[in-house]
């Protein structure tokens, strides 16, 4: 109770939302959303492959249910989700499957990862088999969420995080926040989504509070989104039961991360490697949240995401609704194809997203946004120089750690002072980067660092199981050992004639001897006719005896 | 004087006497050192530091007869945290020992193999499946790399693979420092 009352208490919830906090740091960047969001959402089409990777999420990668040659449906699950952070895949359109195998997927090392290939028919048949459409007011919760696990469904926003588990994980929640704040500068997936669909948006949003049953729900926008605020309360107006707050927080990069975004709305902090619904609290994209109306309400799996195509590097910039699967080269045609002097093909926005070396990738449920740019807009760093210690990157930090600090540490392998200084709170954000005067590229640090943690930790533990396996084996050679030089004793003893069985043998002799003995007794005995006589029969026995002895005296006389 | 004397002893009887229960009740088995040297080595159990296992090699650097700069799977980050846990100074790694190579695990080469399970029983980890006059085959998962079953193979059929690179063991890797390379040749 003592600590209790030492630290500050969270702030109320305002039911109003009147107040927006500030987070540490962050940058106010030059928007360029506009080039995608000033058209419709375009449909991509179904492509002539589908390329299914089987760990599109975070946790265990699905397992495959599919083989080559296989007729498949577009709704079908063609992987299933091992253990409780997974997500099945399903096939989004009809086809054959062509082929299970290593493909490269948007991944920053670009390996190839295990995928299911899919040759489309065209005919986009859907599977016979889908599951029931449902009324979510009257199903019981297990059902619900289990219906959404099935849709393998996870967070559409970026990380890929099972949406069920985090439905699933039973925390009293005060507060949902649908988060409708774009993650990067450029990307416009979600004012898209916002604009042109907010009635089935709103439905999903109403799904969600049934099931988390929050005291308050709101849905976040930003103050540029004018026209999405405004097709968001169009679609709540005289209809609004359930309460669903819009509201507008300030544009600043990276508003979009949920504990920045949690900070603005409430002014509480996630607890450092904790989760939002530690404090109460859970975050759901607009995708999410479209997709789990999607789910219950027309029986459609995780199929399609709306993906912003843009940059310079693209004719005509664009929003386009994709199919799970879809290769970008056929997304970058839709979108009328490169311009000339293409320089590189990003994965996700200018500031977090990555480079991949082919455009064979396909679309995965994570991929918000395909960055196409020449030299001239997104022109190469320029070499790094040395750290000044100017301390800026601790000025922006929106996470409130010290960025210099934890480049020195990564950069001379010392993780152990990196996590003390807070390396796993790092959101990877890249504002430290953006403004570093020496051109730093400080995020890559933190990313190493990181991965080279986590795969140190796997060794670890493999090594525990290798000492496990070792001592068990060293067990077991001393057992076998041991029950061989007994065995070994045995037959020696039979040998020798020292065994048990002599020991019986012994015995045996020694009872007949008792039997001889008993038997020599008897026969030294007396009579046993000579008792109980009567007293005639006494006289007759004397008188022989009296006879016997006379005839004794009289021989030895006669000797 | 005679009753703090007498106060004084008595208190050393009683504490002795918790001390000497103590000792009996919670008795370690074990060397706690011991436990911690091992728990740095990386279990290869290969034998390359001439100890037969990293128990053993544990046991010979926690009684001063081993040096810490004799295992090559673990190279020069294990040589760091030993140096670090036992507050020595690092050395580098004895080549006498080998050398620190990436890891690698061993596959059977199974149209080869003619079942004499020789393998399985230099196996330190029971990595290897098989029986006699069976096809062997190795547990990838569980293999340490420590190529203890290539010599006994009378007919040459296990093959040391580096370990694939995958999306899940992929690490991002450390920038490339311009300044750095030309600091390190001027």
């Amino acid at each position: 109770m003592a600590e209790a009352s030492r630290k500050p208490l969270p702030p109320a919830i305002d039911p109003d939302f009147t107040r927006r906090y500030r987070f540490h740091g962050g940058l106010k960047l030059a928007g360029c959303r506009e080039a995608a969001s000033s058209r419709p959402i375009q449909q991509a089409g179904i492509p002539d492959q589908l390329i299914l990777p089987l760990a599109q999420h975070i946790g265990e990668p699905a397992e495959c249910l599919v083989k080559p040659g296989d007729t498949v449906y577009r709704g079908q699950p063609v992987a299933r989700a091992i253990g409780r952070i997974s997500a099945p895949v399903h096939a989004s359109s009809s086809g054959s499957v062509l082929a299970i195998e290593p493909r490269p997927v948007p991944h920053p090392s670009g390996l190839p990862a295990p995928c299911i290939v899919i040759a489309t028919d065209g005919r986009d048949t859907p599977a016979p088999d889908l599951p029931p459409v449902l009324d979510y007011l009257h199903t019981d919760m297990d059902t619900l969420l289990e219906h959404i696990r099935a849709a393998g469904i996870v967070g559409l926003g970026g990380a890929g995080f099972p949406t069920y588990a985090k439905l699933a994980r039973g925390d009293a929640i005060e507060l949902l926040v649908i988060n409708g704040v774009e993650c990067e500068p450029c990307i416009a997936c979600d004012d898209g989504l916002q604009r042109e669909r907010a009635h089935e948006l709103i439905e999903g949003v109403r799904i969600l509070q049934h099931i988390v049953q929050p005291a308050a729900c709101v849905i976040a926008v930003e103050d540029n989104m004018q026209e999405a605020e405004r097709a968001l309360r169009a679609a709540l107006d005289g209809r609004n039961e359930t309460g669903i707050r819009v509201v507008n927080v300030p544009t600043i990069y990276p508003t979009g991360g949920e504990r920045q975004l949690i900070r603005v709305l409430t002014g509480r902090e996630v607890p450092s490697q904790g989760f939002p619904s530690d404090i109460g609290i859970i975050v759901q994209n607009v995708g999410t949240a479209a997709a789990v109306h999607d789910a219950v309400v027309k029986a459609q799996p995780l199929l399609s995401r709306i993906v912003t195509v843009t940059g310079d590097g693209v004719q005509q910039a664009c929003n386009m609704e994709v199919l799970i699967g879809t290769p970008v080269s056929h997304l970058i045609a839709a979108a009328g194809g490169y311009t000339d002097h293409i320089e590189r093909l990003l994965i996700g926005g200018p500031m977090m997203g990555y480079a991949v070396g082919t455009d064979a990738v396909p679309v995965i449920k994570t991929t918000n946004c395909i960055l196409a740019v020449t030299a001239r807009s997104m022109p190469a760093p320029p070499p790094a120089v040395p750290c000044i210690r100017c301390g800026r990157c601790t000025e922006v930090c929106p996470a409130n750690l010290l960025p210099q600090e934890l480049y020195w540490f990564a950069r001379s392998g010392n993780h152990d002072a990196a996590q003390d200084y807070g390396l796993f709170d790092c959101i990877e954000c890249g504002c430290c980067a953006h403004v570093c005067p020496s051109h730093i590229p400080l995020v890559q640090y933190y990313r190493h660092a990181k991965t080279t943690i986590w795969e140190q930790e796997k060794q670890k533990q493999k090594a525990d199981i290798a000492r496990l396996r070792h001592e068990a084996r060293l067990e077991r050679l001393e057992r076998i050992r041991h029950e061989r030089e007994e065995r070994l004793a045995h037959r020696k003893q039979a040998v020798t004639g020292k065994s048990a069985g002599d020991a019986l043998r012994q015995a045996a002799i020694q009872a007949a001897l008792e039997r001889v003995r008993q038997k020599k007794e008897e026969a030294t005995a007396t009579p046993r006719n000579t008792d109980n006589l009567t007293p005639e029969q006494q006289r007759q026995i004397e008188a022989v005896e009296q006879r016997r002895r006379e005839r004794a005296a009289k021989s030895q006389d006669t000797d | 004087m005679l009753s703090a004397l007498i106060a004084l002893g008595v208190l050393a009887i009683v504490i002795g006497l918790v001390l000497g229960y103590s000792a009996l009740r919670f008795h370690v088995d074990s060397d706690p050192v011991v436990d911690q040297i091992d728990a740095l080595l990386p279990q290869t159990q290969c034998g390359q530091c001439t100890y037969a296992g990293c128990r053993p090699y544990a046991e010979a650097i926690a009684a001063g007869e081993a040096e810490i700069n004799q295992c090559p799977p673990g190279g020069e980050a294990t040589i760091q945290a030993l140096a670090d846990l036992l507050g020595v100074d690092p050395k580098p790694l004895n080549p006498e020992h080998g050398e620190h190579k990436d890891k690698t695990v061993v596959v059977i080469d199974e149209q080869v193999c003619i079942g004499c399970t020789l393998c399985i029983q230099a196996c330190p980890v029971d990595a290897i499946l098989g029986a006699p006059k069976q096809m062997h085959t190795v547990i990838e998962s569980e293999c340490t790399g420590c190529n203890l079953c290539i010599p006994p193979c009378p007919v040459e059929c296990i093959h040391i693979v580096p370990v694939a690179k995958t999306l899940r063991n992929w690490s991002w890797p450390l920038p490339v420092e311009p300044g750095t390379e030309v600091a390190e040749h001027g």
